[in-house]
């Protein structure tokens, strides 16, 4: 684990998997798309809006996973210190942002038909979007600080304070009756038709393969920014006449 | 030394999420009546309810219940232990029907009908083409339901209540 | 053909719900992937520019 520590280990590493998840995410989305729109059934009860599903689920997924993610590397990076833990939930913050936010637009959007309202604030609802107001923090809190180091610890802790919000979105279903239905994973399986999982899961892997993709994009990014960090201060520490200039 | 640093860095961070995750479980229980979303028509009737309290209660729209009256329906829910009268007027949602889980939002009328200026379906996490479940009810294979996740209460087809 | 084409279209009567959903879905993702390649070059360009001053630094010292 410790030697993924190391940026240029890790980015060998990262670029060799970009092209396969940017045309994985292509594939899924080509295949996907079309099944989740056109071929797949019509829902029993909620008719062709069942077709909102296929978008909400996986954005809801991915914004949990992705919280998770960042959870996970800011623990790293507090503990061990690994810069690339701390690159990695940072990079990885914006794309979280945006799946959440794609979730709550399209379950307002389904909800809106089928409950009868675009909002209510039961526990589900309400947890999910306090994670997303968490996201903004996360981004905020981030750059706020003169001292970049000091801003990655402080949006380590706060990722890390707000990761307590992850059970509550997972099991508030479950522990308190909501408007929201309960989750379709059961020990008994998948309360989904078949001819409806399939346009799920491809989805879910698109939206999946779609975060790899970003997220090594954005690693990219955040590298060349630290290199330019690092020739900026070189420069200054050749010549501090040129930094007055400026 | 560093290795010391690290390992209780790491207890540091443990400790801090097992004391944060056990206070906002404390936070969470005691506020267990504030976070539902809404009552059962049992809890209702355990409890003294003022007029004045807007409240929501939630449960299954009882099978032959259902009266319209141009833009007025009454109907009545149960959680399979109680039911409860409701009257409402106004535009239902789609999903409102015999048997679906819905929830009321209004106030208690001193003659035990709940007035309800809001009514929202809920529906279950089973997803299915019709056919699918046609063939479910065919076959008996039909999932009861329970009063907590609102699912269909029947072997028949629900019925369709709403306007259109 | 055109008929059931447009009935499509309509999705059961729910069309202003389902394809703004995806309308939007796919601007969010769509706009994120745009925004990230957006940053990436501008500071790949930074960068370059960068390199460009301190080789021309160096050889002029």
């Amino acid at each position: 684990m410790h030697k993924f520590a190391n940026p240029t280990q890790f980015m060998r590493i990262a670029n060799a998997i970009f092209p396969w998840a940017a045309g994985l995410t292509v594939i899924l989305f080509l295949v996907g798309l079309p099944i989740a729109l056109v071929t797949s059934p019509a829902d029993y009860q909620q008719g062709e809006t069942v077709r909102i599903f296929y978008l909400h689920v996986p954005a809801a997924y991915m914004g949990v996973m992705v919280y998770a993610i960042i959870a996970v590397n800011s623990a790293a990076y507090l503990i061990w210190r690994h810069p690339m833990a701390n690159l990695v939930a940072r990079a990885s913050a914006p794309v979280g942002a945006v799946f959440t936010a794609l979730c709550l637009i399209c379950g307002m959007l389904w909800g809106q038909p089928m409950w009868g309202t675009f909002w209510a604030w039961d526990a589900r609802l309400t947890s999910t979007l306090i994670m997303f107001f968490i996201y903004l923090g996360y981004m905020a809190l981030g750059d706020a600080f003169e001292d970049p180091e000091r801003g990655d610890r402080a949006a380590a802790i706060l990722a890390l304070v707000g990761s307590i919000n992850l059970p509550i979105i997972k099991f508030s279903v479950e522990w308190w009756n909501t408007l929201h239905q309960p989750s379709i994973t059961s020990m008994q399986g998948f309360s989904v038709d078949g001819s409806m999982l399939t346009p799920l899961f491809l989805m879910m892997g698109a939206y999946t393969t779609f975060y790899i993709s970003v997220l090594i994009l954005r690693l990219r990014g955040e590298l060349l920014a630290a290199k330019i960090r690092n020739a900026r201060m070189s420069q200054v520490a050749i010549s501090p006449a040129a930094q007055l200039a400026e | 030394m560093a290795m010391t640093r690290k390992r209780r860095r790491l207890y540091f961070v443990m400790l801090a999420l097992l004391g944060l995750g056990a206070g906002t479980a404390l936070v969470l229980t005691a506020f267990q009546d504030n976070i539902v979303f809404f009552f059962s028509p049992t809890e209702i009737a355990s409890q003294q309810l003022t007029p004045e309290r807007r409240i929501r209660v939630g449960g299954l729209v009882e099978q032959g219940s259902v009266v319209k009256n141009g833009e007025n329906v009454t109907f009545a829910i149960t959680d399979m232990n109680k039911s409860l009268k409701i009257q409402y007027q106004g535009l239902l949602p789609d999903l409102f029907r015999e048997g679906q889980g819905i929830v009321a939002e209004g106030r208690m009328g001193t003659d035990g009908v709940f007035t309800a200026h809001e009514v929202l379906a809920k529906h279950d996490e089973n997803y299915m083409p019709r056919e699918v479940a046609d063939a479910l009810k065919k076959s008996g294979q039909w999932h009861e339901p329970t009063a907590k996740n609102g699912a269909p209460t029947t072997t028949t087809e629900p019925v369709p209540t709403t306007a259109q | 053909m055109v008929d059931a084409f447009l009935q499509y279209l309509d999705m059961g009567g729910y069309a202003a719900f389902v394809w703004p959903a995806y309308g939007l879905s796919a601007a969010g993702l769509i706009g994120i992937l745009v925004l990230t390649l957006r940053t990436l070059k501008a500071r790949q360009k930074e960068f370059d520019a960068l390199k460009a001053l301190r080789r021309g630094d160096s050889e002029r010292n």
